[in-house]
């Protein structure tokens, strides 16, 4: 009888070190591991606080996420096959891990709150819905879900959120300097001088399982793929998205130079709830778009 | 009871740090032998396939740097006497696990001219490598492992000017390297284990660092896919391998 909690220990032991080992070689888990998996604390999301539990979420997701995501959360649901990139871009496949909105740097995994965030977000122009139906409590217990399909979330830990400063006051200055930055890094190249999209290399973007997929178009009154708000746009650029063409220019721009950029980026979308000041700076300044060179 | 766990955890930190002190030992006979060499040629055996001229009007820069030399892509190059050239060299079985990094330098990967100079570098499983931009246009260097084997997958920008990239490749992989906003390039990051070469233009490779031994060397081309020889490495002497690719 004494015995027994020490065996118990080493049982438990050697279990976790046979998940472990058998984890990174293989995609997908079985019924036992998956068994294991949803008993143990990593089958868990923590958003603010509430804590989302991956046990309860597999019946929401079995209803209303496998139809494209599919049962093994390879993208490949019954309903992927109709879906045409670029128009429609594909389903995410979880098991690569790989997610666009993140608030961490580029080729780390991203917080519980990401998720959670894109899944209330929704993608726009996409085949996501505004997932606001959910409760609070079911979207992070689909957080909590998502994490099992990739083997990346038992060896890896979220990365670290980047820091943002606090938003600064919009002046004509830093409109301009904005612009200086839209020069330098040449975002143009891609996104056009007048973010329409319409960059030299725009028609030759694919992601990175090679299918074709659309810059951002500022100009057409669509919502930026993560996020509306200007924090939302500041991390876009800072942590790139990532599957995509879209890389992070964190080594590149200073912070106090990306608040000028979302600014600048703000007069290149038409009148919205965010960049009444924008607009009304960049016509006061007569801006021309920056000149491809 | 508890007397006993402490007894077992103890018996089990001194075996762990004899097999610590065995290891230490180990890395220090195998430096110390590993003084032998495998050189040789890679070859094509065949013409040379045609290799498509690039486009680069997208970017009137990269135009402007081969004005007078039209450049081509890379993906089979071959030099005097049919030498190949961008083969990465690596023993593929016959490692003890115990070499040293057979170059201690830092690989560079630089962007020069809208092209990855060299097209492929070979490094070893955590060995640190450079990305550098010699262009005054703006790069993305996007590599694109295969999250499954334990390479993450990035995409940074690098605009004129910028400082190099840093980083690092946790697996063996031969992982290809894009930039999004110029899709004629491409390179290759070799990821190995041991120690490796890379041919030169004409084919020429030595791999250094290799203690005595019999092993598997494997040629890796990024078209032609790999050969193998066996080679036997006498202590201190250098062995010979030599390569032929069919020509597709």
């Amino acid at each position: 009888m004494r015995r027994k909690p020490f065996l118990q220990c080493s049982l438990l032991m050697s279990a976790a070190a046979v998940l472990a080992l058998s984890l990174p070689v293989r995609a997908q888990l079985s019924t036992v591991q998956l068994q294991a998996w949803l008993n143990s604390p990593a089958a868990t999301s923590h958003v603010g606080n509430i804590t989302g539990n991956a046990k309860a979420a597999a019946p929401v997701y079995r209803r209303y996420c496998v139809g494209c995501h599919g049962e093994f959360g390879d993208g490949n649901g019954e309903v992927a096959q109709w879906l045409e990139p670029p128009m429609y871009p594909k389903p995410r496949d979880f098991q690569l891990g790989i997610f666009k909105c993140r608030s961490t740097p580029t080729g780390t995994l991203p917080t519980d709150e990401d998720l959670y965030d894109t899944i209330a977000r929704g993608l726009d122009r996409s085949s996501m819905p505004i997932w606001n139906t959910f409760t609070k409590d079911e979207r992070a217990n689909l957080v909590a879900w998502i994490k099992h399909f990739s083997p990346r979330w038992q060896t890896e830990k979220p990365g670290t959120p980047i820091q943002i400063p606090p938003e600064p006051e919009v002046t004509p200055e830093r409109v301009k300097a904005g612009q200086e930055v839209f020069g330098r890094v040449q975002c143009w190249k891609c996104h056009g001088v007048q973010g329409m999209a319409n960059g030299p290399s725009a028609s030759t973007l694919t992601d990175d399982l090679g299918r074709p997929i659309w810059a951002y178009n500022f100009t057409d009154g669509s919502r930026p793929k993560c996020g509306s708000t200007d924090r939302d746009i500041y991390k876009i650029f800072m942590t790139g998205l990532d599957g995509t063409p879209m890389p992070s220019f964190s080594d590149n721009i200073k912070p106090d130079e990306a608040w000028d950029l979302v600014f600048y980026l703000r007069t290149l979308q038409p009148h919205n709830a965010y960049n009444a000041k924008e607009k009304q700076i960049a016509r006061q300044l007569g801006l021309k778009p920056v000149s491809p060179q | 009871m508890k007397k006993q766990r402490y007894s077992k955890f103890a018996a089990i930190l001194s075996g762990l740090v004899l097999i610590g002190f065995g290891a230490l030992s180990l890395d220090q006979n195998v430096s110390a032998a590993a003084e032998g060499s495998i050189a040789g040629t890679v070859k094509l055996d065949g013409t040379a396939p045609h290799m498509r001229g690039i486009d680069m009007s997208k970017d009137p820069y990269c135009v402007k740097q081969h004005e007078n030399s039209p450049i081509a892509l890379e993906n089979v190059v071959v030099g005097a006497n049919g030498g190949l050239a961008n083969v990465v060299l690596y023993i593929s079985e016959g490692l003890t696990g115990n070499e040293a990094s057979s170059s201690s330098s830092e690989p560079v990967f630089d962007q020069k001219g809208c092209q990855y100079i060299p097209h492929v570098i070979a490094m070893n499983v955590d060995q640190k490598f450079k990305v550098t931009t010699s262009d005054q246009t703006t790069h993305n260097i996007h590599p694109l492992p295969n999250a499954m084997t334990g390479n993450i997958p990035w995409n940074k920008s690098q605009p004129p000017g910028a400082p190099p990239i840093e980083a690092s490749w946790k697996a063996p992989e031969m992982i290809s390297v894009k930039c999004n906003i110029h899709p004629w390039m491409h390179g290759y990051h070799v990821v190995v284990k041991g120690p490796y070469a890379t041919t030169d233009k004409d084919g020429n490779f030595t791999i250094h660092g290799v203690a005595a031994g019999s092993y598997t060397v494997t040629a890796w081309q990024e078209d032609l896919g790999t050969q193998t020889a066996k080679v036997t490495v006498a202590a201190g002497k250098p062995a010979t391998a030599n390569f032929s690719f069919k020509a597709k």
